[in-house]
């Protein structure tokens, strides 16, 4: 939980200094962790993916394991490097931890008399997360704005959102779909987090500068093995995200971004990526930040019902059905409610991007739909209209 | 008692129609009422007048066999009622029937259209008014085709 | 400019007429089912531990039928009317039919209110009653979400409050729903008129689309609001047809539909462009964006 660090207003104040951890440091962290009473959980490697999983200490770590991403494609390699964090995002968010994919809320029992509800047990221990990237962190955020901090708070998530422990490391190897520098969400991180790390493996060994950005991650860092960071240490820290946010595959202009989409509602390109995009949902699955979902009813043999909230996707025919029918019925309108939610709508609801620019649902599209590309040709054809005007020149 | 000219520019059918042009019309009109149930028009016969409907509704109507006369539109005051003046054959398509007691200007289509063939300018803003009555006409028609209230719940 | 910042700035203070924010319902108990028509049924309920469910006309709930499943439906009661909780229910869907089904003595859970309302300032408030005419039109069904709106219009009519214009449009006369509350609304002062697509042999009223009333309703275009609610293309061509006759766009609400499921802002079903229905609706002012979004395809 991240209440804010104190300040050091005086000398003696050390809490909020950076401090420099080496592998068997990050392994006693865990290991605090987890004697606090927090449920760890960091990055594995698993089924051949970087996912969220249950860790016990560094080992679980996927040390040494690469990725390759590109639109529609992900592969994992082995390294001979020990480095621990050298993948980009995989298919799985953090999203998941807090939003599960299917929520049971409540069981009923119905008498003639009454109905009784139970209400769904939550999750005995408080979440750690050791190794969310900063694009996910900011992706939280996002979900907090719809799930804790809008009209109504959801207390599932917000309640487990709120108790959790997030240690941040940031990025050093964005991958070809990545666009954290355009979004603002990476690859470096300020401020939010209990603890943000920065993995470094140069001449001066492999270790992590570690900030402290709660009390909470003060307290966690009390009694791990540690050094003071030096001068040396933070310019290598520099050094991390200056080549991650070099080697950033992509790019989206989000200057003007929402009122450019809002203004080309009839744009040609929505035909077009209708007729590529498949209506998968994929990218919705993968994406930090969409949150739709069903309220679904059942009733087993027994006569118990229950109501679970499951994830849904926008591209789903049933996601707008209205008795009768679906509001968006064409594929190409599906993906354009997609998209500019994401871009420009999602302001006019939450007052923020949608997009953190974690490049999962470019890498995970079956078919590669980007949308930094698809973003830049409406950008580039502004104002294009589904039919073109008639010619005013002369002639037969 | 209002000359015609007065009645005739009450109503929003000549709104705005300038005073020379109003006194033509004036000319082929006169002011009729039908107690409930009487006829304005009759399918089949002779169309030689419209009415511009002061007061009270009319219903168009067409009879079937067993069912007796079957409503398809009412129209109240500020209506037009009869287009067929207008196009050869110069014949009535539907009933038209008073509902209640209906006051309203009748125009001669005969005398209108030969002061319109005289006139061409008041002819385009006869045509014109009639135009623009016959595609709002035209437009609720099709929006009652749609069956708004039928397959769908408004909630 | 989404009905939530009206909202806001309403004197009415929304804040105490949104439910909790809570997936599970409140068990009610229906204690009298009315058959509107043939599909169409009004179910009073009244909570099983007591208390009375406080909302404002316009404003819906959820309600479960146990097993089945979960719906949004208007109230169609009125604040002022002591008795119980009112919905009126089409029979079109899983959900909706059970809930037609159900009996006197059925248990259906509630969730709510949600939603904005029909703004209006109820005359036992202390204010002034709005000196505007009101025109408020409804189609079919539509007529169930603005009951309890018409309710509260008559009653300030009596206290000063601007005359009220009801006009109703209906498929055929058998699916008119709510035959007494007309009746008794005429009686009370407000100009009634209904107007059918299809006319049978015994139907004495008028028969049309529901704008062609507009024309000789006689409210003044310029000092009057409208509130519409009805099949969006209704409503869409209702509201076209009034700023033709000189209303401003900003004096028109109307009541919109998308897919709700959770009422919360949660489950993001309701996105109309950049409103969430279930937040910044349903009645949302026609003016502006809302005109666009009624627009555009597939929004």
């Amino acid at each position: 939980m991240s209440r804010p660090a104190q300040t050091p207003d005086g000398p003696g104040v050390k809490a909020a200094d950076p401090v420099v951890l080496g592998l068997d440091g990050l392994d006693a962290l865990i290991t605090k962790l987890s004697e606090s009473g927090y449920e760890v959980k960091g990055p594995v490697s698993r089924g051949g993916a970087v996912v969220p999983g249950s860790i016990s200490g560094v080992d679980d770590l996927p040390a040494g394991v690469h990725d390759e991403q590109s639109p529609g494609g992900y592969r994992l390699a082995q390294g001979d490097d020990g480095r621990l964090f050298a993948w980009a995002v995989g298919p799985g968010s953090w999203k998941g931890e807090f939003f599960p994919a299917h929520q049971e809320v409540w069981r009923a029992r119905a008498s003639d008399e009454a109905i009784e509800f139970t209400e769904a047990a939550r999750e005995a221990a408080p979440l750690a997360i050791v190794g969310a990237r900063p694009c996910e962190f900011r992706a939280l955020e996002v979900l907090d704005r719809v799930l804790k901090d809008g009209a109504y708070r959801d207390p599932r998530y917000a309640d487990r959102r709120e108790a959790a422990f997030v240690a941040v490391v940031e990025c050093a190897s964005p991958a070809s779909t990545c666009f954290c520098t355009s979004m603002g969400t990476g690859p470096g991180i300020e401020g939010g987090f209990d603890l943000a790390l920065t993995e470094i493996d140069d001449e001066g060994g492999h270790r992590f500068v570690v900030r402290v950005g709660s009390e909470d991650g003060s307290e966690m860092l009390d009694s791990v093995p540690s050094t003071k960071a030096d001068a040396g240490d933070l310019e290598a820290r520099a050094r991390v995200l200056e080549g991650a946010a070099a080697n950033m595959g992509r790019h989206l202009q989000t200057e003007g971004l929402a009122g450019l989409l809002a203004r080309n509602m009839d744009h040609p390109r929505w035909s077009d990526v209708g007729e590529r995009c498949l209506s998968c949902g994929n990218c919705t699955l993968v994406c930090p930040t969409c949150f739709c979902s069903d309220v679904h009813d059942t009733t087993d043999i027994s006569g118990e019902s229950s109501r679970a909230r499951v994830w849904s996707s926008c591209f789903d025919l049933d996601h707008s059905y209205l008795h009768g029918g679906a509001v968006r019925a064409s594929c190409s309108s599906r993906y354009r409610q997609w998209m500019t939610h994401k871009l420009s709508t999602w302001w006019d609801q939450f007052d923020t991007s949608g997009c953190v620019g974690c490049g999962r649902c470019v890498t995970w599209c079956p078919v590669g739909i980007d949308i930094t590309e698809e973003a830049a040709f409406i950008a580039a054809s502004d104002g294009a209209t589904r039919v073109s005007p008639p010619s005013t020149r002369g002639g037969s | 008692m209002k000359t015609m000219d007065e009645l005739l520019s009450t109503h929003p059918f000549m709104a705005d129609l300038d005073a020379d042009a109003l006194a033509i019309v004036a000319g082929c009109s006169r002011n009729v009422v039908f107690e409930p149930g009487e006829l304005l028009c009759v399918e089949g016969e002779s169309a030689d007048t419209f009415y511009l409907i002061r007061r009270g509704h009319v219903s168009l109507d067409v009879h079937a066999p067993g069912r007796g006369p079957v409503v398809i539109e009412t129209v109240g005051p500020g209506a037009v009622v009869g287009w067929s003046w207008l196009i050869p054959p110069y014949r009535w398509t539907f009933d038209a029937r008073a509902k209640s007691r209906v006051g309203a200007v009748a125009i001669d289509g005969a005398c209108l259209r030969g002061k319109a063939e005289m006139d061409p300018a008041l002819g385009f803003a006869l045509l014109s008014r009639i135009s623009k009555e016959l595609l709002s006409r035209l437009q609720a028609t099709r929006l009652r085709l749609l069956d708004l209230y039928g397959g769908r719940d408004e909630r | 400019m989404s009905a939530r910042t009206l909202h806001e700035d309403a004197s009415t203070g929304v804040s105490s007429h949104r439910g909790a924010g809570s997936l599970t319902p409140t068990m009610h108990r229906v204690v009298e089912r009315i058959r509107e028509t043939g599909d169409v049924v009004t179910l009073c309920l009244e909570p099983v531990s007591g208390g009375r469910l406080d909302f404002l006309p316009g404003q819906f709930n959820m309600l479960s039928v146990f097993g089945v499943g979960e719906v949004a439906i208007s109230v169609s009661g009125a604040p002022r009317d002591p008795g119980p909780l009112r919905h009126t229910v089409r029979d079109v869907g899983a959900v909706s039919h059970a809930l037609s089904e159900s009996a006197v003595g059925d248990l259906i859970g509630v969730r709510g209110p949600f939603g904005s309302d029909w703004q209006i300032v109820p005359v036992n408030a202390g204010a002034a009653a709005d000196p505007r005419d009101v025109v408020v039109v409804a189609g079919g069904i539509g007529l169930a979400p603005l009951r309890g709106a018409v309710h509260e219009l008559v009653a300030a009519h009596r206290e000063g409050g601007g005359r009220v214009f009801l006009l109703v449009g209906a498929r055929e006369p058998s699916q008119i729903v709510f035959n007494d509350d007309l009746e008794a609304w005429a009686r009370d002062g407000a100009k009634v008129m209904v107007s059918v697509d299809r006319a049978t042999p015994k139907w004495p009223g008028r028969v049309g689309l529901v704008t062609t009333l507009l024309g000789d309703a006689g409210f003044d275009p310029a000092n009057v609001r409208a509130m519409l609610c009805g099949p969006e293309i209704m409503m869409r061509f209702t509201a076209r047809a009034l700023v033709d006759m000189g209303v401003d766009p900003g004096a028109i609400l109307v009541s919109l539909e998308r897919n709700m499921q959770c009422g919360l802002g949660w489950c993001g079903h309701c996105q109309l462009g950049p409103l969430l229905l279930c937040r910044d609706g349903p009645i949302v002012a026609y003016a502006g964006l809302v005109s666009q979004l009624l627009s555009e395809r597939e929004r």
